[in-house]
C-alpha cells in the first residue's frame, strides 16, 4: 500500500504511543490533519492559540513524564508556538514539535506563511530538522523523540514541508532503535569521582543537599530520598525540585534561593558541603555569586557537563543520571562512618525558629497566603498545582507542601506569564482523576485566557485560583523596593469580570471578597469535580512576596517579612534582573 | 588565549549557523572559522580561533559538544599541532615600487599567482604569524585587497 507523508508521520507518532496531540491547523498541515482524522488513537487537542498548544503539552509532559507533542502550521503558527517551546527549552522539557512547511519549491521565496522556522527556534530547542526528502519521515521522528527523552530532555522541532505529506511512497520502513554518531546521552558516571565526593561528605560537619529540576526529570525522587535519610542531611530545594523530597519530612528545609526560606538560605551559607542534585545554579538560587556559599567544597551532579563549572566553579563534578549517581553514593557511603553533624542541626533548629514564612493577618483582608495555605489543606497537598509567574508563583511554592514530584508544575528559567492555564489542562489530561488546581493573577491569566475555551471542548476540570491583587505583584513589589514607589505600569484599570468571563466560556465562575468567604468557596469548587471553576479572589494589594534576598546580596541578607525595611540605594543591585 | 579548536561534524544544512549561533547567542568571540567536508562526504571539519580564559574555553568545548550534529571536538592547542592559514592579496605595482615588493615576496617565499599590467595577486600559505608579518611589511605599499582564509589545523598525533 502507497502511504503519503503525512500517513507515514502520523504512524510513526503511533510507533512512539503518543496519546495526545496539542495543535492548530492552517493550509501548511492539512495533510497531516487528514490523516489524524483517520485514526483513533492519538487524540488531538485543538488549542485556541498555538502558545496554549505549547505549553498544554508541557504541563501534560510534566505531569505524566512522557514527551508532549505539538502540532502547528507554518508562518505564525509556529512563531505563537516559540513562547512555549523557549519554556520548555529553559526547565528541559521533553517536548516534539511539528510545524508544517511551505512546499520544498517554495522555500526561500518568502512564500505565503513562510518563516524560517528552524532559524527562529534554533537557539529555544535541543535540536531540529528540516526534512527534505520522505524517505527520512519515520527516522526523524524516532530521532526527534530520543533526542527529546534522553539525556537532558528539552524540546525537538521537525518542520516539514508541505509537499513532502502529500508525495507518496510504498513500504515506508520504521525502525525500532535509533543509533546516532554524534550524540551520545551520558548515563552512567565515573567512580573515581562517586570516591572523591565520598571522601568529602564524610568528613564534612555542615553538609547540605540542594535538589533540583534534574530530580523531577530524571525520576530520582526515591534515589534522593534514600540518600538524604541514610545519612540524616538537611535538604533544600529549588523552585524546580520541589516534590522530589518531600515538603513536610523533618529533613527538609524548604525552597533556597530569592524567596527561599531564612533556615535555607542560612544553611547554604554556612554549609561546608554542598551536595547539587540535578540543579544548576541559577542566579535566583545563587543570589550574588561572589558571597555564595563562602566555606563549601561543591559536588555537583548534573546529566549535562556544560552545566557543571558554569555558573560556580566546583571541587567534584560528576556527569551522570542523577538517579544512579545517587544510588552509586549511597551504596559507596553505606559502611562509612560520617562526621557527626548534630551540631549542625541544632544551628539548623535555631534559624527554623525564625519562621521566616510567618506572615501578619489582617481582618477583613484576605492574604494570600492564606489562600494556598487553604488549598493545601483542602486538597490534602494531593493536587496538582500549576502556576503562572509572579508573587502568586512564588506564594504556592512556599505555602504548598509538596510531598510528591510531578505535582508543581511552573515556569522557573523562562518566567513565563500565561503558563498557568495551559499546563493545568494539559496535566488534567495527563492525570485525569487527579484534582488540578492553577494558581494565577489577574495579569497572567489574561494572556491565555482563550484555553478556557479549550477546556470546556476537551472536559479538563481544572479549579483556578486567582490571586487578584489588581496589580502586576512581582512588578510593584520590585518598585516599592527599588523604585522609590513609583508604580510604572503595574497597575491595570479595566480589569474583566472573571466570573463573567469564565461563565461565558461555559464555566463557573465565583468571587471571593472576604476571608470567611474562602473555605466555602474553596469546597464548593472542589466539590464541582466535573467542571471547571474560576475562583477571583481578592487578596491584599499591598502583600509582599518574604523571605527576599535583594540583588547585590548574598544568601545570609536576606530580607522578611515584619522585620526588615527595604531600603536600596544599591543601584549595582538593579542590575540584575 | 588563543585558542583553535577543531570540530568534526555532521555535514547537514543548517549545522554551520547551529556552530555560529551558538557563538553569538552566548557571547563568545571568533576570530576567524573555516569549514569544508572532509574525506567522508558526510563529515565536515570545522576549525575556529576563539580567545578567551580557561572557563569560556571549556564553556565553549562543552557548548559544542551538546549540538546534535557535533561528532567531535578538540582543542588543539591543548596538545602539538599544526595550524595553517592562506593569504590571497592584490597588490598596486608601479616603477618605484615593483622592486621593494618583489624582494618581500622572495624574503617571505610567497608566490606571485597572477600578474596585471598595474598590480599583482600574490598568495602565502603558513602560519598566522607569518602572514601577519608579511602584511605589515607590505604595509607600506598600496595593498589593493586582502583575503585570509583563516586558520586550519591538525593534530600531531596518530
Ligand atoms: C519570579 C521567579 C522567581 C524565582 N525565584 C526562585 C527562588 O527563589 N528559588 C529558586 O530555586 N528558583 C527560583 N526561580 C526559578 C529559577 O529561575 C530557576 O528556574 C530554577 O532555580 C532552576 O532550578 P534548578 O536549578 O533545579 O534547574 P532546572 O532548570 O530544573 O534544571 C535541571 C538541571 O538538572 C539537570 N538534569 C536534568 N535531568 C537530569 C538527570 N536525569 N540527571 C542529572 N541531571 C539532570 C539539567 O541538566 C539541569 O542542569 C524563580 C523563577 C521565577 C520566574
Ligand atoms: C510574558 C511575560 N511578560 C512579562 C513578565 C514580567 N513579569 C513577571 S511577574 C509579572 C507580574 C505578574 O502579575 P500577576 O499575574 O498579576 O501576578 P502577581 O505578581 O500579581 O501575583 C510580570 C509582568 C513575565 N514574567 N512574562
Ligand atoms: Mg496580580
Amino acid at each position: 500500500m502507497k502511504l503519503n507523508g503525512a500517513q507515514i508521520l502520523v504512524q510513526s507518532l503511533k510507533n512512539e504511543a503518543v496519546e495526545y496531540i496539542f495543535g492548530y491547523p492552517g493550509g501548511a498541515v492539512l495533510h497531516i490533519y487528514d490523516a489524524l482524522d483517520a485514526q483513533n488513537d492519538i487524540k488531538h487537542v485543538l488549542v485556541r492559540h498555538e502558545q496554549g498548544a505549547a505549553h498544554a503539552a508541557d504541563g501534560y509532559a510534566r505531569a505524566s513524564g512522557k514527551v508532549g507533542v505539538v502540532l502547528v502550521t507554518s508562518g505564525p503558527g509556529i512563531t505563537n508556538a516559540v513562547t512555549g517551546i523557549a519554556t520548555a527549552y529553559m526547565d528541559s522539557i521533553p517536548m516534539v514539535i511539528i510545524s508544517g512547511q511551505v512546499p520544498s519549491a517554495l522555500i526561500g521565496n518568502d512564500a505565503f506563511q513562510e518563516v524560517d522556522a528552524v532559524g527562529i527556534t534554533r537557539s529555544c530547542v535541543k535540536h531540529n530538522f528540516l526534512i527534505k526528502d520522505i524517505n527520512q519521515v519515520s527516522i526523524t521522528i524516532k530521532k526527534a523523540f530520543y533526542i527529546a527523552s534522553t539525556g537532558r530532555p528539552g524540546p525537538v522541532l521537525i518542520d516539514i514541508p508541505k509537499d513532502i505529506t502529500i508525495k507518496k511512497i510504498t513500504k515506508p520502513v520504521y525502525a525500532d532503535t535509533i543509533k546516532m554518531r554524534s550524540y551520545h546521552p551520558v548515563v552512567n558516571s565515573d567512580d573515581m569521582q562517586i570516591d572523591k565526593a565520598v571522601a568529602l561528605i564524610i568528613k564534612s560537619k555542615q553538609p547540605i543537599v540542594y535538589a533540583g529540576g534534574g530530580c523531577v526529570i530524571g525520576n530520582a525522587h526515591q534515589q534522593l530520598r534514600d540518600f538524604t535519610r541514610q545519612l540524616g542531611l538537611p535538604i533544600t530545594q529549588t523552585l524546580m525540585g520541589l516534590g522530589a523530597y518531600p515538603a513536610t519530612d523533618k529533613l527538609s528545609l524548604g525552597m533556597l534561593g530569592m524567596h527561599g526560606t531564612y533556615e535555607a538560605n542560612m544553611a547554604m551559607h554556612d554549609a561546608d558541603c554542598v551536595i547539587a542534585a540535578g540543579s544548576r545554579f541559577d542566579d535566583r538560587v545563587t543570589a550574588n555569586i561572589e558571597k555564595f556559599c563562602p566555606n563549601a567544597k561543591i559536588i555537583h551532579i548534573d546529566i549535562d557537563p556544560a552545566s557543571i563549572g558554569k555558573n560556580i566553579a566546583v571541587d567534584v563534578s560528576i556527569v551522570g543520571e542523577v538517579s544512579l549517581v545517587l544510588a552509586a553514593l549511597s551504596h559507596a557511603l553505606k559502611d562509612k562512618k560520617t562526621a557527626d553533624i548534630s551540631a549542625w542541626w541544632m544551628q539548623i533548629d535555631r534559624w527554623r525558629s525564625v519562621d521566616s514564612l510567618a506572615y501578619q493577618t489582617q481582618a477583613g483582608v484576605i492574604k494570600p497566603q492564606s489562600v494556598i495555605e487553604a488549598l493545601y489543606t483542602l486538597t490534602k497537598g494531593e493536587a496538582i498545582v500549576t502556576s503562572d509567574v509572579g508573587q502568586h508563583q512564588m506564594w504556592a511554592a512556599q505555602y504548598y507542601q509538596f510531598d510528591e514530584p510531578r505535582r508543581w508544575i511552573n515556569s522557573g528559567g523562562l518566567g513565563t506569564m500565561g503558563f498557568g492555564l495551559p499546563a493545568a489542562m494539559g496535566a488534567k489530561l495527563a492525570c485525569p482523576h487527579r484534582d488540578v488546581a492553577c494558581v494565577t493573577g489577574e495579569g497572567s491569566i489574561q494572556m491565555m485566557t482563550q484555553e478556557l475555551s479549550t477546556m470546556l471542548q476537551y472536559h479538563t476540570p481544572v479549579k483556578i485560583v486567582n490571586l487578584n491583587n489588581g496589580y502586576l505583584g512581582m512588578v510593584r513589589q520590585w518598585q516599592e523596593f527599588f523604585y522609590e514607589k513609583r508604580y510604572a505600569m503595574s497597575y491595570m484599570d479595566a480589569l474583566p469580570d472573571f466570573v463573567k468571563l469564565s461563565e461565558g466560556y461555559g464555566h463557573i465562575g465565583i468571587k471571593v471578597e472576604k476571608p470567611e468567604d474562602l473555605k466555602p468557596a474553596l469546597i464548593e469548587a472542589f466539590a464541582q469535580k466535573q467542571r471547571t471553576v474560576f475562583l477571583d479572589i481578592m487578596t491584599d494589594p499591598s502583600e509582599n512576596v518574604f523571605p527576599m534576598i535583594p540583588s547585590g546580596a548574598g544568601h545570609h541578607e536576606m530580607l522578611l517579612a515584619g522585620r526588615d525595611k527595604m531600603e536600596s540605594n544599591n543601584d549595582s543591585g538593579l542590575n540584575l534582573v | 588565549m588563543r585558542h583553535v579548536i577543531s570540530i568534526l561534524l555532521e555535514n547537514e544544512a543548517g549545522a554551520l549557523s547551529r556552530v555560529a549561533g551558538l557563538f553569538s547567542a552566548r557571547g563568545f568571540n571568533i576570530e576567524s572559522l573555516t569549514v569544508a567536508a572532509t574525506n567522508d562526504p558526510t563529515l565536515s571539519r570545522m576549525t575556529i580561533v576563539s580567545i578567551g580564559d580557561d572557563y569560556i574555553i571549556e564553556q565553549i568545548v562543552k557548548q559544542l559538544n551538546k549540538l546534535i550534529d557535533v561528532v567531535e571536538v578538540v582543542d588543539l592547542t591543548a596538545t602539538e599541532h599544526i595550524e595553517r592559514e592562506l593569504l590571497l592579496l592584490k597588490i598596486d605595482i608601479d616603477q618605484n615600487t615593483q622592486a621593494d615588493i618583489d624582494e618581500q615576496i622572495d624574503l617571505f617565499s610567497a608566490k606571485i599567482i597572477d600578474i596585471s599590467e598595474d598590480f599583482y595577486i600574490l598568495e602565502l600559505g603558513g602560519k598566522s604569524q607569518k602572514i601577519n608579518d608579511f602584511l605589515k611589511a607590505l604595509s607600506a605599499f598600496k595593498v589593493l585587497e586582502v583575503s585570509r582564509t583563516g586558520v586550519t589545523g591538525i593534530c600531531q598525533k596518530r
